[in-house]
């Protein structure tokens, strides 16, 4: 197990910056899930940590090393590929063993931790195989295996259940998980898939465009985001975000009503999670709508309400709620629910 | 009632006559395409078998009588032009074959040197490197014959094979370098990155993962380097004088010889023996081309 730490991380390609100085320190033992919309530096990050990207500016140290110039095969850890990245000419077992054999292991020992790796993956039967006779859970296993049986300090996964199908990215997921409260080791993490990034992280470390703009636990994230873009990328479906104009003691909002909220004065933008918006129920606001079109997803409903300005809000209802389109409801909101940001997009803390 | 089973009667009948016809539409399409097929298969392979028709033919016959069928079978023809030469045939054959392995080995194992270090590492000049090789496929052998027969000369090297077989390790046939590096091109660069992780150093991915992977790109180049190499004229005629370094190529114009006197039918009996050993090559490498595509499961 170690920790990793992140400073003034910077990476440009040809004089182009895709990741702008970054600061992480990863604690040993911790679950961290780098999460962010394409393109935003994540897998950048992950391979300058792994040692197949160099690092254009800053450090990065595992454990008490600064890892800046030793290769990859140095750093102590594994990698887990999008694509599995499995030897399509060896065996199952060979691909495990491949790295293990490199570092002129005993064969006693390679096969001792072959074959753990096997018990624990359940991949028994699978050994002989070739990768291209196996399912996609399959190949998804044996790449594992290949990261935990050199038993390092640090596993990294880039992606790795983007591939899968729903149902199996759902039960790998849950596998992962147990795999790390098994091994207790360090783990970093990359997707794009917030579900992933909520259910796996102990921290969750939010990337935009190349800057870090949260770190935190999921529950931080979910209930204090501290800018915009944090607060509209985590949570599906996406918070409303709504406009409005603070003054002395209460927030407009337009087309919407006044909450009491003392957050100054200012142009401000007021996050609503879809769940806050109650239908039918009194709350410091309540607001009338049009419903426009209604989602049934079985223990919930999605419900879109036009409101009289012409905007649309989304909110949600329990699963035996009967809504349908065109029907006028009422939307409840409370000021305590409401994520307020400043002109930037900065979170402004409303005193309770 | 009785409707509708009519109706369905009907629609089978129906159903049988268009499937019927368009059986007989397509046995008559494919008759007119093996008809076409065969016929000018019979054109292309005819020189081949007036060839083997020849080396069996008495020497009057081979000129005289365009049929293919020989009035009686010359089967010593062989005998008589495998030893027809001072030397005898066993010797260029040995000849021909030591060169061309380690013609193909050189071929094969610098080529894919190269093309490994243009598809994969990083080095300064790169591009300009790769345009300066791929230019060098531009030009033609018989430009750079003479100024390669003096390098040689200085080096002593005329009369050996080693003009022969040295630039086959320097990496020295720009295609098939191309070759190698478009197929070494699709092979995934994670594959490389879980090696590099998994503790390789630059060659040992590309002797572990890369060159194992590019089988069918080691056999076409192995294939083209053999043939290529094997039925060569021109150089063995540039760089051997010796008769006893002759290579079966220079060994097959030794029968059309100055005085005249030349003996057609163990010529071409030779000629026959000759290309025997280029369709045992194909056919075994041309298997490891399937094989490796398998293999590999890229495809």
């Amino acid at each position: 197990m170690a920790s990793v730490t992140l400073s003034q991380v910077r990476k440009s390609y040809s004089g182009f910056e895709v990741v702008h100085g970054v600061d992480l320190a990863v604690q040993s033992g911790e679950f961290l899930v780098l999460v962010g919309p394409s393109g935003c530096g994540k897998s950048t990050l992950l391979r300058m940590i792994a040692g197949l990207e160099d690092i254009t500016d800053g450090t990065i140290g595992i454990g008490d090393r600064i890892v800046n110039d030793l290769p990859a095969s140095q750093r102590n850890l594994s990698m887990v590929f999008q694509s599995y990245a499995l030897y399509p000419h060896m065996s199952v077992r060979k691909n495990l063993a491949f790295g293990l054999s490199n570092l002129r292991m005993p064969k006693a020992e390679i096969d001792r931790r072959v074959a753990e790796a096997a018990r624990i993956l359940q991949i028994n039967e699978l050994m002989d195989r070739k990768p291209r006779q196996l399912s996609g859970g399959q190949k998804q296993r044996v790449a594992i295996g290949r990261a935990i049986v050199r038993e390092p300090q640090l596993f990294l996964f880039d992606e790795p259940l983007s591939n899968l199908d729903a149902e199996l990215r759902v039960q790998m997921r849950v596998e992962l998980a147990n795999l790390y409260n098994r091994l207790g080791t360090t783990m970093i993490y990359v997707t794009h898939d917030q579900t992933e990034a909520m259910t796996m992280a102990t921290r969750i470390a939010v990337l935009n465009k190349g800057n870090l703009e949260q770190v935190g636990t999921p529950y931080e994230l979910y209930n204090s985001p501290k800018n915009l873009f944090v607060a509209s990328f985590i949570g599906s479906p996406k918070m409303n975000l709504i406009k409005g104009r603070a003054t002395a003691g209460d927030v407009s909002l337009t087309g919407f009503g006044t909450l009491p909220l003392s957050v100054g004065t200012g142009d401000v933008t007021v996050g609503i999670r879809p769940e806050h918006l109650r239908i039918g129920e009194p709350g410091d606001v309540t607001i009338e709508g049009t419903i426009t079109l209604v989602e049934y997803l079985g223990s919930e409903l999605f419900v879109y309400v036009a409101l009289a300005d012409g905007q649309t809000v989304l909110a949600q209802a329990p699963g035996h709620a009967k809504h349908t389109r065109g029907d006028k409801v009422s939307l409840g909101l409370n000021g305590r629910d409401a994520h307020v940001f400043d002109a930037n997009g900065s979170r402004i803390e409303v005193p309770a | 009632m009785t409707d509708t089973t009519l109706s369905a009667l009907d629609t089978a009948e129906i159903a049988r006559a268009y499937r019927e016809a368009k059986a007989r539409r397509a046995k008559r399409s494919a008759i007119l395409k093996h008809i076409f097929l065969i016929i000018t298969s019979l054109i292309m392979v005819y020189p081949l078998l007036w060839m083997l028709a020849s080396s069996l033919k008495p020497d009057n016959e081979i000129f005289g009588d365009l049929g293919l069928w020989p009035s009686e079978f010359q089967w010593q023809n062989y005998w008589a032009g495998w030893n027809a030469l001072p030397v005898s045939f066993t010797r260029f054959f040995w000849n021909s074959t030591v060169v061309t392995v380690l013609s193909v080995i050189g071929n094969v194992i610098s080529c894919s040197f190269a093309a490994y270090a243009f598809a994969r590492l990083e080095f300064s000049g790169k591009t300009l490197w790769f345009a300066l090789m791929m230019m060098t496929l531009m030009i033609p052998y018989h430009v750079v014959l003479i100024p390669q027969y003096l390098l040689f000369l200085n080096l002593g090297w005329v009369d050996t094979y080693l003009p022969l077989i040295v630039p086959r390790f320097l990496a020295g046939d720009a295609f098939f370098i191309f070759l190698m590096i478009q197929f070494f091109r699709q092979l995934p660069r994670e594959l490389d990155e879980a090696a590099m992780i998994d503790g390789c150093s630059p060659f040992k991915i590309y002797w572990a993962i890369i060159m194992p992977l590019s089988l069918p790109a080691m056999a076409t180049a192995a294939i083209f380097s053999f043939i290529w190499t094997w039925e060569d004229f021109l150089g063995p005629l540039v760089y051997l004088n010796d008769i006893e370094d002759y290579t079966v190529p220079l060994a097959l114009r030794s029968f059309i010889s100055s005085d005249g006197v030349s003996q057609y039918g163990p010529m071409f009996a030779m000629s026959i023996l000759s290309i025997l050993p280029i369709i045992l090559f194909f056919i075994i490498f041309q298997r490891l081309i399937i094989r490796g595509i398998a293999m590999s499961g890229l495809k």
